[in-house]
């Protein structure tokens, strides 16, 4: 493999030494791949990205349902079982949940819904409908920006086809790149980087449209994303 | 898979008369240029995100040795490997190596263009490794062996009815006359036979929209869920990618993420698009033990700085297949290997040669839609003009052709031969055709005469016309 290695990366030095490039083909600018890396600058970011508190939520709502997914707002993490309650049995759903160890009791109260059992941990396939809670929201598309974590398992966000998510209305940011400086400032102190092992964005319930171009949902992750946007709650630790 | 791009007129021709792939490709001409279009009206920066996207890659492809070793640091550094491979030989060695280490009896696999290039499932299969293809349209396809059509949508040459076909043929377990009429009906039954097989899998294997230099980390962008599933439950995820995937920061992966889904489906963002770094940490519930990249070259380097080094901007959207006349008319399996369309017709021949993929270059009417709708502007004409020039340079289009091509060069650079030429083969062409108007046949015209009439020349040529008019003489 080593010998590969040398190889290549000889090959690609070579090429890039003896490069004779079209106009279309010539970077930019020649800032050198250090200072690139180091610098995180943003590059263009679209006008929706960039709204107002009230504006910006509004956006994120409007395009997460225009993706499928459904939304309610509740004022407190205390209203959030009642919530999950309340949407699992007008559809009809199992009432057994498997979620997210950072909103297990006391986070949150799932106790005082009587119909519902939550029991936290990773997803497994015979789990119905999965509840976590998302680490931001990009209003610029409808995303959910889940991290991996003990306390918050990916598993969760894929197996079970019912899959709620608790966002608080403080980390719906308007772009991408706002969510990008917090995972870095979350992660500062990981002296291996401060990149979580997984980092799914979610924009809506799965689909697919392989079977003559049609539209359905739920292909293999779940065929419903119910987000539930809690108001009074805290931005993300 | 095994090359018959150079078979590309009788695939084509076999295309052309298979009523079901005209009924299949009509809904896509139909379907995903609109749905591009729309997306990009929605978003008044679409274009300036372009402009942005092709200086990234510019940037990356200049710099390229130096990326791709922050890329290895970074992911050793986070407890993965990176396997080095030249060839398609040496990555499906390394995959099924690790595959081994593992004990692995079956890989589930997400779509990964590189998995075909490199026929990986063959490789799993003929060494008792069992390979499961997750992808709703990939599953279909290998249920039926056959390699993908298109780039996102690889069953887009059947019908609904022939997969149902293909459904009560394979699985045989089921109730033989259960109804499966509608989509949702196979997407149910796939789902269900796929279910137990992800929980199963020993290793699971992915291809990457992106490798990310800053972080170490792999992009993986999908609709249906199908890659997380994929990576998120076997023991070992093992990620393979063509070296020019690279991009520097989070933040040019997400500039590319804006122009990918827009392009390729006309969705604003697929529903997942998913950052893996490293395998499973301390306290982890679940995540992979083992993190590996498979780093392919496999002709790249050859491209970078050369002619076709813009080709490695490439992010496969698929756009440039859903705009192309060819590709409409055809349909992904008649370019003979992996890659088809206008993309695939500039990197076909960069990949396995111009002998073999020689055909491909001619399969385009140069109208330019390609590079109007590619989100990473590769100028895909000229560099399809620039494989015929090869071709010709290095004599390897066919005989007849180079012997038309010396004719009508020897008469371009003798204007006066040129009129001369022509008004004498228009006057006779009109004289003989007087009576009629036009002509049913035509000699070294049979290929116009068949499917239609040649109409007669009437009156003067153009130039002589032109020349009349330029001199004041009026008509």
């Amino acid at each position: 493999m080593s010998e590969s290695r040398a190889e290549i990366l000889g090959a690609v030095k070579n090429a890039l030494r003896h490069a004779r490039l079209p106009e279309s083909a010539r970077p930019n600018s020649n800032a050198s791949p250090a200072e690139h890396l180091g610098d995180h600058r943003a590059n263009l970011i679209p006008a929706r990205g960039t709204l107002g508190t009230k504006a910006r939520i509004d956006l994120f709502i409007r395009e997460a349902e225009r993706v499928n997914a459904t939304v309610a707002r509740v004022s407190g993490l205390d209203g959030v079982p009642r919530e999950v309650a309340r949407y699992l049995s007008k559809q009809n759903l199992p009432t057994t949940l498997r979620i997210a160890p950072a909103i297990a009791e006391p986070t949150v109260p799932w106790t005082s819904q009587s119909l519902l059992t939550a029991e936290p941990g990773r997803a497994e396939g015979s789990d119905a409908v999965g509840v976590s809670r998302a680490f931001a929201g990009v209003a610029e598309t409808g995303t959910l920006v889940m991290l991996s974590a003990p306390d918050s398992p990916t598993t969760l966000n894929f197996l079970p086809p019912t899959h709620v998510v608790v966002i608080a209305a403080a980390d719906i940011a308007g772009d991408y790149e706002t969510v990008w400086a917090r995972v870095r400032a979350a992660g500062a102190g990981n002296e291996k980087g401060f990149m979580p092992r997984a980092v799914n964005w979610i924009t809506g319930p799965s689909r697919t449209a392989d079977i003559e171009q049609m539209l359905l949902l739920g292909a293999h992750g779940p065929q419903r994303l119910h987000i539930v946007i809690v108001d009074d709650e805290v931005a993300h630790p | 898979m095994r090359s018959t791009a150079a078979n590309f007129e009788e695939n084509s021709r076999k295309a052309l008369a298979d009523v079901k792939l005209r009924d299949a490709l009509s809904r896509l001409s139909e379907g995903f240029p609109a749905k591009r279009r729309d997306a990009a009206l929605r978003l008044p920066e679409f274009e300036a995100l372009r402009d942005q996207a092709r200086d990234i890659k510019n940037h990356v492809l200049a710099n390229l040795d130096v990326y791709l070793e922050a890329f290895e640091a970074r992911v050793v550094g986070r407890g993965g490997t990176v396997h080095w491979c030249r060839t398609a030989a040496e990555a499906r060695d390394a995959v099924l190596g690790i595959c081994r280490k593992a004990n692995a009896r079956t890989v589930t696999k997400s779509k990964s263009m590189i998995g075909e290039e490199i026929a990986i499932n063959e490789h799993l299969e003929r060494n008792g490794v069992v390979p499961v293809e997750t992808d709703l349209g990939e599953y279909i396809i290998q249920l039926r062996q056959e390699p993908p059509s298109h780039i996102i949508a690889p069953a887009i040459h059947l019908t609904k009815n022939q997969i149902a076909d293909t459904f009560r043929d394979k699985h045989r377990q089921l109730a033989p006359d259960r109804p499966l009429d509608e989509p949702r009906s196979l997407l149910e039954e796939a789902r269900g036979e796929l279910r137990g097989k992800f929980i199963a899998a020993d290793v699971g294997l992915t291809g990457a929209n992106m490798l990310i230099a800053e972080t170490g980390s792999t992009v993986l962008v999908t609709n249906e869920g199908n890659a997380d599933l994929t990576y998120s439950l076997p023991k070992v995820h093992v990620v393979i990618a063509s070296l020019e995937k690279i991009v520097p920061t989070l933040e040019d992966a997400t500039t590319i993420l804006r122009v990918l889904a827009r392009s390729a489906t006309g969705q604003d963002m697929s529903v997942y698009t998913t950052f893996c770094t490293g395998p499973r940490r301390a306290d982890d519930l679940d995540g992979p033990d083992e993190f590996h990249v498979v780093l392919l070259d496999n002709g790249r380097t050859r491209m970078l700085g050369g002619e076709f080094h813009e080709m490695l901007r490439c992010i496969r959207c698929g756009a440039c297949l859903n705009h192309c006349p060819v590709y409409k008319a055809v349909g992904g399996h008649a370019y003979g290997w992996v890659y088809s369309g206008p993309m695939g017709a500039v990197l076909i021949p960069g990949l396995i040669g111009l002998e073999e993929g020689g055909h491909l270059p001619n399969a385009s009417t140069f109208c330019g839609k390609c590079e109007e709708v590619c989100p990473m502007r590769i100028p895909l004409p000229e560099m399809l003009r620039a494989w015929r020039r090869l071709q010709f340079e290095q004599q390897k289009s066919s005989a007849v052709g180079r012997a038309g091509l010396a004719a009508w060069a020897f008469l371009a650079r003798r204007p006066w031969l040129y009129r001369l030429a022509i008004g004498v083969g228009a006057a006779a062409l009109g004289r003989l055709g007087r009576a009629r108007g036009r002509f049913r046949r035509l000699p070294f015209g049979g290929a116009w005469t068949t499917m239609r009439d040649f109409p007669a020349p009437q009156g003067r040529t153009f130039q002589s016309l032109w020349h009349a008019e330029r001199r004041g003489g009026g008509r």
